[in-house]
């Protein structure tokens, strides 16, 4: 394990719970969400670290809980080695200098009747930093950097598109020159085209200003691209984390199974050659998450442990962390494979031969387990 | 839901209680000595004593206010002995300068403001909705430039001003209608109606205006949602779809307004009810304060604001019919 | 390739706004057979949306200008009167959008929703129309369906919602069905349960589906024929394996580069498009891709700002706009000069 001095963000035990109240003529606290529920993850310096999760997982609040923009409800949160958990406001605010945040929407995060330049130029006003050359001169550079037209330093936020007006979170995010920015599904809401802009230039800040990323995002193919290391979430716990070729190679969690062969693939081909998991069902209410493993009402490889025993993490080798009982060590081809109670596959009535041939008993999907599937916990 | 509604109804009773409270704290810090106002013509040190202690003004504000409280459910005596003055449950106070109990006096001229409350809001409401819903199907083409133009001018001008217009033109100069004079409509229904139309019109485009307004831009904000475009999809008839999906969501936000429009309006119409000389609350309540009497401006304030309270319930419990998303499961 | 079904010949949509006149579709052309899958695949403001819109007669003629040709089975819808082709829209025709949540009535249950759906177009008691929505619902995979039909939308769940869209849809077997976007709200997991009911819905019913995207793993999955469209215009059209292994229009070419892909090796760098989208109320002149294209230099002369392209066939049932694609193709042809 890397010395603690590398990290630029050490989180542990991280809980985000949200009360529930009741309805009834008095209103009291009938249960919480626990939309974080013992989170630990890391950032190095220079490094990213890709969050990956659907909605509802907690990724989010993750995030927003580490800039205590949400209120952690235990845990621990380092940031550059200061515990920033338990500091009042006035405490954190030089060390927001250190650590930014940049959203999926853009344009929601910049004030409409603010120029870009004074949308830029808030971070040095705010900190009351004077930077060499002057504000002005550190705003032009900035857009440069981020490759905005510098003249364009008195428009309004609504004279730019979607991923110009990103450009410019970015620019406000760097404009400190943080350790740490918070990247919150950063290009889910571009096209495809910019999106691949707006990754290109993150890269590049990273690589010249050594920043760290938390990369937030539901896209496995877009963490991919940016992340060093990835940790999978679902229902407030973190399922997997390895490194990325590691992750993306040798998924261990059947969750992470899922999630990698939902992503489509644009090739034809490939996609017709690829393992096929369609997980059933939705996600469970954080409100009464699942007993034991949070995930077994949906994994497809679930035994009688799993609804009764937390798994705890471990390390498989090389830092490849998993919370699994019966992790899948084998990629399976151009299989097609149901979870339970799939609302796909009790009520259709197939006609022969309309699935792929690797099913052949759809009736008993819901509770057949694929023989892969039952002879995983082999490797371990 | 019944949990709902008694928690909201407890709450609304609350809210009364703070309210009477704080009404009654007001006026009784204002500086008007209400013994002295109280004591007519021929006034000595000695009758203002008297006054002082038959109205209970002697105690502290808090023993005031709790015999204030009490009377509205067991009645009150004013004074003792021969000039006591018994002021029956729900006694909401005694008003000096008319000798009458205060609740009796509202009484009296409630009619006429529910009257004049209801006609116009039945007409404002009607058309207000209706030309906003016209406007809104007619975006941009010359009715409802028209519409929106007209309801823009009738936003602005003020109620007296419409009202003098009305009265000049209608009744002094054309002499369509004789002058208005207001009787109870079991007594005599057209004259009833040729008092009350003029009024009922010149209310109802002060708040069509407001409505049409509101009722058109509520109206494009729906037809431009997802589920206006599922309903076309389907192919529904553009009635069906304006008529059922449309209405039903664009004019809930209206009725919140119109409930708490409404109760306002029971609260009396001041300038209106001047202008066309009905004897309404808003009437009685100018009164009162021209010829100071406290008790009598309590009491309006206090019923009026039962009205807004109890409106605002009734639009919340509407409001989960109308709305599954907020009617408690 | 039997008959085409669907036939859109130069279809031209604008809207009058304050800004100017956007060309929100400014000449696309595309046949689909029946039972085939069309994916349409565009970057926002490419004019996808609104040349299905356009299909299903949705957009108002007083707003917008259409002009054009669009034929289903033999006749030319943009020519019926609004209540004719009313009659079509969700009986031979539907549609199902992004956003399932707000693409349902808030405010009606869905099972009222559904039977609407049935009897606008059936004359079927109110019993019977509730069955077939019930049977609608069972066969989108939706646990349970006597009670959920008396569900209001925000008690399912993204994907149960987009599940009776879908059965919505289906209920009256429409021949065509489009299909807007329909996984993009979803979560991922989710977005794989319903494009594997739509794949197999179709195998079912042999109804013909046009897919709107911008997911190119998406279309992948389901198409049998791609259109990519750019600034309003149809940039290139062929058999998927066409678009995805032998892209002819350099923006396809780009989009290809730049998406993540889980498959390929990790470059450092993506290759991205340079540049923004263009506006529809000020188009570019010549080919609406120029300001952004990686090869215009390879064309001669300065034919790409100047002269725009022809959707000019490269290979067999595979066209595209584009000036270079036309020189190599003449090359080829005539041999270089």
């Amino acid at each position: 394990m890397p010395a603690d001095s590398e990290r630029v963000l050490d989180v542990r035990d991280l809980q985000v719970y949200f009360p529930v109240r009741s309805r009834g003529v008095f209103p009291r606290t009938i249960g919480q969400i626990k939309a974080v529920d013992g989170v630990s993850l890391h950032v190095e310096a220079g490094k990213t670290l890709g969050l990956v999760g659907e909605s509802g997982c907690g990724k989010s609040t993750t995030g927003r809980a580490i800039l205590r923009l949400t209120q952690p409800t235990a845990g621990s949160v380092e940031l550059n080695g200061t515990d920033i958990t338990n500091l009042s406001r006035r405490q954190l605010r030089p060390l927001r200098r250190e650590a930014q945040m940049i959203f999926q929407d853009p344009y929601n995060a910049l004030n409409p009747r603010q120029t870009i330049g004074s949308i830029i130029a808030a971070p040095f006003r705010i900190q009351g930093v004077e930077p060499p050359g002057g504000v002005r001169t550190a705003v032009r550079e900035l857009l440069d950097r981020v490759g905005l037209n510098p003249e364009h330093v008195n428009r309004y936020p609504n004279e730019f598109s979607g991923g110009q007006r990103q450009r410019i979170g970015i620019a406000r995010a760097i404009a400190l020159r943080p350790k740490l920015i918070i990247c919150d599904e950063p290009v889910s809401a571009l096209d495809v085209s910019i999106q691949a802009q707006i990754l290109n230039l993150l890269q590049d800040l990273q690589d010249d200003f050594g920043v760290s990323y938390l990369f937030i995002a539901h896209d496995l193919a877009v963490v991919r691209q940016i992340a060093d290391r990835v940790a999978v979430m679902y229902l407030g716990h973190i399922v997997e984390s390895s490194s990325r070729e590691e992750l993306y190679k040798r998924p261990l969690h059947p969750y992470t199974h899922a999630l990698l062969s939902a992503v489509p693939i644009p090739d034809p081909e490939a996609q017709t050659q690829r393992e096929r998991i369609v997980l059933g069902g939705d996600l469970p209410s954080p409100l009464n998450p699942p007993s034991g493993c949070v995930f077994h009402t949906r994994c497809f490889v679930a035994q009688d442990r799993c609804r009764t025993e937390v798994p705890i993490m471990r390390d498989m080798g090389q830092g490849h962390l998993v919370a699994c009982h019966f992790p899948i060590e084998e990629q399976r081809i151009g299989e097609v494979i149901h979870g339970p109670d799939s609302g796909l596959t009790a009520p259709l009535e197939p006609e022969p031969g309309y699935f792929s041939e690797s099913i052949t008993d759809l009736g008993a999907v819901g509770t057949t387990r694929l023989d892969s599937a039952n002879s995983t916990d082999e490797g371990i | 839901m019944s949990a709902f509604v008694v928690r909201r109804v407890l709450i609304m009773l609350l809210m009364l209680l703070l309210l009477s409270f704080a009404v009654f704290f007001l006026f009784s810090i204002l500086p008007a000595d209400v013994a002295r106002l109280t004591c007519g013509k021929i006034c000595t040190d000695q009758t203002i004593e008297l006054n002082r202690a038959r109205l209970g003004l002697d105690k502290s504000i808090f023993e005031q206010y709790w015999l204030f409280l009490s009377a509205i459910f067991v009645g009150r005596t004013y004074g003792v002995g021969e000039g006591a003055l018994v002021c029956e449950a729900p006694c909401l106070g005694w008003s000096f300068t008319k000798s009458e109990p205060v609740l009796e006096l509202i009484l009296d001229r409630l009619p006429a403001t529910v009257f004049l409350a209801l006609g116009a809001f039945v007409i404002f409401l009607i058309g207000g909705v209706g030309l906003g819903v016209y406007s809104a199907l007619r975006r941009g083409r010359w009715q409802d430039k028209a519409i929106t133009g007209v309801s823009l001018i009738g936003y602005s001008l003020p109620s007296f001003f419409i009202g003098l217009v009305v009265i000049f033109f209608v009744i002094i100069r054309w002499q369509l209608l004789p002058f208005p004079d207001y009787v109870n409509p079991w007594e005599d229904p057209v004259q009833f109606l040729q008092t009350m139309i003029l009024p009922w019109i010149v209310l109802a485009v002060l708040y069509a205006a407001f409505y049409t307004r509101l009722t058109r831009s509520q109206m494009l904000e729906t037809l431009s949602e997802d589920f206006i475009r599922t309903a076309r999809a389907k192919g529904l008839k553009e009635r069906v779809v304006i008529g059922k999906h449309a209405l039903r969501a664009g004019l809930t936000p209206i009725v919140t307004a119109a409930g708490l429009d409404l109760a306002g309006l029971l609260g009396g119409a001041i300038i209106l009810e001047t202008i066309f000389s009905l004897p309404g609350l808003g009437s009685l309540a100018i009164s009162s304060v021209l010829n100071p009497d406290q008790s009598i401006l309590v009491g309006i304030t206090l019923i009026t604001a039962t009205f807004i309270i109890v409106a605002n319930l009734i639009v919340d419990i509407l409001y989960a019919f109308i709305d599954p998303r907020v009617r408690p499961t | 390739m039997s008959a085409p079904f669907l036939e859109v010949n130069d279809l031209r949509v604008s809207f009058r706004t304050e800004d100017g006149v956007v060309r929100a579709v400014d000449g696309s052309s595309f046949n689909v057979a029946q039972g085939e899958t069309l994916a349409i695949v565009g970057e926002s403001g490419s004019g996808k949306s609104v040349t299905a819109q356009a299909i299903m007669g949705l957009l108002s003629r007083r707003s917008a200008d259409i002009s054009g040709q669009v034929v289903l089975d033999g006749s030319d819808l943009l020519a019926l009167d609004d209540d004719e082709i009313r009659r079509l829209r969700g009986a031979r025709m539907a549609m199902i959008f992004q956003d399932p949540l707000s693409s349902l009535h808030p405010f009606y249950r869905i099972g009222d929703q559904l039977t609407e759906a049935v009897r606008v177009h059936r004359k079927v008691s109110r019993k019977e129309a509730r069955n077939r929505a019930i049977d609608g619902l069972r066969r989108v995979g939706i646990p349970a369906p006597e009670q959920r039909i008396d569900d209001y939308p925000h008690q399912l769940s993204g994907g149960m919602r987009q599940r009776v869209m879908i059965a919505m849809a289906l209920i009256n077997e429409p021949q065509l069905l489009i299909a807007d976007e329909p996984t993009t709200a979803l979560d991922v997991t989710v977005q794989a349960q319903i494009t594997e009911l739509m794949v197999e819905l179709q195998k079912q019913t042999g109804t013909t589906l046009i897919i709107i995207t911008h997911d190119l793993g998406v279309v992948a999955d389901m198409a049998d024929h791609v259109c990519v469209m750019y600034g309003g215009r149809v940039v290139e059209y062929g058999s998927i394996d066409d678009v995805y292994y032998r892209p002819a229009m350099p923006y396809t070419q780009g989009l290809l580069a730049s998406v993540p892909r889980l498959d390929s090796d990790r470059n450092a760098r993506l290759d991205p498009i340079p540049g923004n989208p263009p506006s529809l109320i000020n188009l570019p002149s010549g080919c609406v891709f120029h300001p952004r294209c990686g090869r215009r230099d390879e064309v001669r002369g300065d034919l790409c700002v100047t002269t725009e392209p022809e959707l000019l066939e490269v290979a067999a049932g595979h066209t595209a706009r584009c000036h270079l694609t036309a020189q190599v193709h003449a090359e080829e042809v005539f041999g270089a000069r």
